[in-house]
C-alpha cells in the first residue's frame, strides 16, 4: 500500500528499516535470552539521529511529528518490540518536557535526549495505582526551593538506565486528581535508587525496575508546569504515545505475518507446500487484512495529530486499542501457521508472540481505552441530542 | 587538516553476476546495486581519522551516471564532498585504465594525504585498483589494513592482516589503505547528512575535465582483456607449525620425505 509518504518520510522509515536490519534482528534472539540492554543499538539510533525526531530542531531534534515518529517505531518494531520499547519510553518521559516544560528545562533536559546523550523514563504506576493511577501514594512536599519526594513507582521501563525521570507525585492530598504534579529528576539525585531487574514474559531487551524515592530532594524549578497539572500533563502525554504503541504493534505483526507467509510457502506436507492449503491462506488472509487496517488507522491517527487538534483522548486510544489487540490475534496465528517450529525458540514468532502482549497492557491496558472511548462517545453524543 | 579521499564502487548486489559474452564485463541491468561493502570500511576509517586528526573527507568513484546513487548514499555517512567520474569514453576500463583515471582526478582535487579503498570490490575481485592507484600517484600503500594508529602527524603504524596473523608495517604520508573489514565496524547514517547529501551538488568530471585523450582511458585505454572468468580451484589443506627453525626444518624434511613415499 502507498501511504502517499514523502520523499523525506521514506528516508526516515528506511534509515529505522537499516537499523532494524543490520543492527537489531542478527541480535534480538540473544538480546531476548539473555535479557541484556541494548546499548550498543540506542547508540546506533542516536548516531542516526533518530532519538530527536519529535524534538523540535532549536533543541537538537529532528522537529518532526507523529506520523514520522510512528514510522520508526514501526520500523524498529519489525526488528525487536524490546529495543523499540527502550526507544519510545524515552519520548515518553520526554514529552512532558516537550508540552508543558519550561524554555529552561526544555534546554537544559531536550538536547541531550535528541542527541542520544540520556535516555528519560516516565513514572506513574505504583503498587497500588495501575490502571487506578489516581490512587498514587508518592508525594513531592515543598520545603523552601525545594521539593522533597517519597514514594516507590513500579515497573518503570527504562529505570536505572536513564538518566532523566518524569515522575508524577501528589502535591495536594486533599485536592485529589487536582493534586498531583509532574517532576524532572535525574538520576543522580540525592534519594534516587532503583529496584532489582523484572523477570519477563517478553521485550526483555526493555529494563523495566522500580525506582525508589526516600528523601529525594531536587530544587523547585524541576515542577514541570504547575503544581496540581500532574494529571493532565500524564494525560497529554499519553495521548501523545499511544498512536507510537499502536504503531509497535503494526511493525511487529508485519514481521509476524512475513515469518509466517514465507514459513507456508517453504514448507512442504502432502506433497505440497502449506500455503497451497486454503486453511492456511484465509489465516494469511485475515492476518494481512488485519495488518493494514491497523496500519493505515495509525498513520491516520497520526497525521490528525499532526494537524494540532485540541482533543485527540478518543482517536489517540483507538489507534492504541486496535493495534495492539491485532498484534496479540496476528502473532498467535503466526506461530499457528508455523506448527512446532512457530513454537519453537529457533525461529522468531514465538518471541513475537511473547512481546505482543505487554502492547496490551501498558500505556493503559485495552480495557482503560475502552473506557476511554466509551466516555468520549457519551459526552459526544449527548452533545449531539 | 588531513585531506582524506575515499575511493568506492557501486557493485551489483546480487551474488550470481552475469557477465557480458561479448566483453566480459559485468551485466548490471535489472540488479539491484550497493556500495561495494569494503568501502564502508574505509568510509568509516576515514571519518574515524578525520574525527581524531581534523581534515576533509572526499569520495570518488568512477562509474555510469547512477553511481551518483552510490555517492549520495554514502555521503550520507557522514563525509563532507563526493565527485563522480563519468564519461562514455571511460567504460569498459580494466584496472589500469581505472586507476589511471581515480589518480588524475586525484590530482586535479589537489593530491591527498591519505587515500582509503576497500581491500576489492564484490563484483570483479581484483584488489588491484588500490595498489595501482598508489603506483600511478607514486606514493607508498599499505593493503588489507586492519588497524591503523597514528605515531605523529604524518607517520602511520598499520596492521596489515595476514592469513595468519597479520604485519605490522610504518608508512608515511601520503599514503594509501586499503582496508578489510576486521578494521572497524561501521557506524549508521545520519538522517541529518541524509537529508544533506539529498541537495549536495556532485561535480561529474569527464574525459575533457581529466584532459584525457580516448584512447588512453575504458576499454581503448585498458591494457588487460578478460578472456575467460572461472572460479579458482579450491586450495589444498594447509597446516600452521610453529617452533625453532631447525626443528621446522627437521619436521619439514620428514613430511616431505613421507610425501614423496605415497
Ligand atoms: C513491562 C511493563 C512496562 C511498564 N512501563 C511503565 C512505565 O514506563 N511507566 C509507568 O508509569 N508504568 C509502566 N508500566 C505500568 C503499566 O502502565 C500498568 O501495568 C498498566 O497501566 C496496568 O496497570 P496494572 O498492571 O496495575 O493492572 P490493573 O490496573 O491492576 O488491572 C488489572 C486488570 O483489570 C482491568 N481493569 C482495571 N481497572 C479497570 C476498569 N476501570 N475497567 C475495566 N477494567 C479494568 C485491567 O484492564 C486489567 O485487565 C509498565 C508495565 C509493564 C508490565
Amino acid at each position: 500500500m502507498d501511504y502517499l509518504l514523502t520523499e523525506e518520510q521514506q528516508m526516515l522509515r528506511d534509515l529505522a528499516r537499516q537499523i532494524t536490519n543490520e543492527r537489531i534482528k542478527p541480535i534480538r534472539a540473544e538480546l531476548d535470552e539473555e535479557e541484556t540492554f541494548p546499548w550498543d543499538i540506542m547508540n546506533d539510533l542516536a548516531q542516526a539521529d533518530l532519538c530527536g525526531t519529535v524534538i523540535p530542531e532549536e533543541y537538537g531534534g529532528l522537529g518532526l511529528g507523529c506520523l514520522e515518529n510512528v514510522l520508526v517505531l514501526e520500523a524498529l518494531a519489525m526488528g525487536c518490540v524490546g529495543v523499540a520499547t527502550t526507544y519510545a519510553a524515552s519520548f515518553l518521559g520526554a514529552y512532558p518536557l516537550l508540552l508543558y516544560g519550561s524554555e529552561d528545562q526544555k534546554q537544559k533536559y531536550l538536547p541531550p535526549i535528541a542527541k542520544g546523550e540520556a535516555l528519560a523514563a516516565f513514572a506513574l504506576t505504583e503498587a497500588q495505582a495501575g490502571s487506578d493511577a489516581g490512587a498514587i501514594q508518592a508525594t513531592a512536599v515543598k520545603d523552601g526551593d525545594f521539593y522533597v519526594l517519597n514514594g516507590a513507582k513500579q515497573w518503570i521501563t527504562n529505570a536505572g538506565e536513564a538518566e532523566i525521570y518524569t515522575v508524577i507525585a501528589v502535591t495536594d492530598r486533599v485536592k485529589g486528581a487536582r493534586g498531583a504534579s509532574a517532576l524532572v529528576l535525574e538520576k543522580s539525585d540525592p534519594g534516587v535508587s532503583f529496584g532489582k531487574k523484572e523477570k519477563k514474559m517478553g521485550i526483555r531487551a526493555s529494563t523495566t525496575r522500580e525506582m525508589i524515592l526516600e528523601e529525594a530532594r531536587i530544587p523547585r524549578d524541576r515542577l514541570i508546569s504547575k503544581e496540581g497539572m500532574g494529571f493532565i500533563v500524564t494525560m497529554k502525554t499519553l495521548d501523545n504515545a499511544r498512536p507510537g504503541a499502536g504503531a509497535l504493534a503494526v511493525g511487529l505483526a508485519q514481521e509476524a505475518l512475513d515469518e509466517a507467509a514465507a514459513f507456508a510457502k517453504e514448507r512442504h506436507q502432502f506433497g505440497v507446500p502449506i500455503i497451497h492449503f486454503q486453511a492456511v491462506q484465509h489465516l494469511l488472509a485475515d492476518m494481512a487484512t488485519k495488518v493494514e487496517a491497523a496500519r493505515a488507522l495509525v498513520y491516520a491517527v497520526a497525521r490528525y495529530i499532526d494537524t494540532r487538534p485540541k482533543d485527540y483522548t478518543k482517536v489517540a486510544a483507538m489507534s492504541k486499542l486496535f493495534p495492539t489487540d491485532m498484534a496479540m490475534q496476528v502473532t498467535v496465528d503466526a506461530v499457528q501457521v508455523m506448527g512446532g517450529h512457530g513454537y519453537m525458540r529457533e525461529y522468531p514468532v514465538e518471541k513475537m508472540m511473547r512481546d505482543a502482549k505487554i502492547l496490551q497492557i501498558y500505556e493503559g491496558t485495552n480495557q482503560i481505552m475502552r473506557n476511554i472511548i466509551g466516555l468520549a462517545l457519551n459526552k459526544e453524543y449527548s452533545k449531539k441530542k | 587538516m588531513l585531506k582524506i579521499i575515499v575511493c568506492i564502487k557501486q557493485v551489483p548486489e546480487t551474488q550470481d553476476v552475469r557477465l557480458d559474452p561479448v566483453t566480459h564485463t559485468l551485466k548490471r541491468e535489472g540488479i539491484k546495486s550497493i556500495i561495494n561493502p569494503f568501502d564502508l570500511y574505509a568510509v568509516e576509517e576515514a571519518l574515524r581519522v578525520k574525527e581524531a586528526q581534523g581534515g576533509k573527507v572526499t569520495l570518488l568513484t568512477m562509474g555510469p551516471p547512477q553511481a551518483e546513487e552510490a555517492l549520495r548514499e554514502a555521503l550520507g555517512y557522514g563525509p563532507d564532498a563526493a565527485v563522480l567520474l563519468s564519461d562514455r569514453a571511460f567504460a569498459g576500463a580494466d584496472t589500469w585504465a581505472t586507476a589511471l583515471t581515480l589518480g588524475r582526478a586525484i590530482e586535479k582535487l589537489g593530491g591527498a594525504d591519505l587515500i582509503f579503498t576497500g581491500k576489492q570490490a564484490i563484483d570483479g575481485d581484483t584488489a588491484q585498483v588500490g595498489p595501482m592507484l598508489a603506483a600511478i600517484l607514486n606514493i607508498p600503500f599499505v593493503a588489507w589494513a586492519r588497524k591503523l594508529t597514528f605515531t605523529d602527524n604524518n607517520r602511520l603504524q598499520v596492521e596489515r592482516m595476514m592469513d595468519h596473523g597479520y604485519d605490522a608495517v610504518e608508512v608515511e604520508l601520503p599514503a594509501l589503505i586499503t582496508v578489510v573489514k576486521e578494521i572497524n565496524e561501521p557506524r549508521m547514517p545520519s538522517f541529518k547528512a541524509k537529508l544533506k547529501a539529498k541537495k549536495e551538488p556532485i561535480p561529474v568530471w569527464g574525459l575533457n575535465d581529466l584532459g584525457f585523450q580516448p584512447e588512453q582511458v575504458g576499454l581503448a585505454g585498458s591494457f588487460t582483456q578478460v578472456v575467460k572468468v572461472f572460479p579458482p580451484p579450491a586450495r589444498g589443506q594447509s597446516e600452521t607449525w610453529e617452533g625453532p627453525a631447525p626443528e621446522l626444518a627437521a619436521r619439514l624434511w620428514q613430511r616431505l620425505k613421507e610425501m614423496g613415499r605415497s
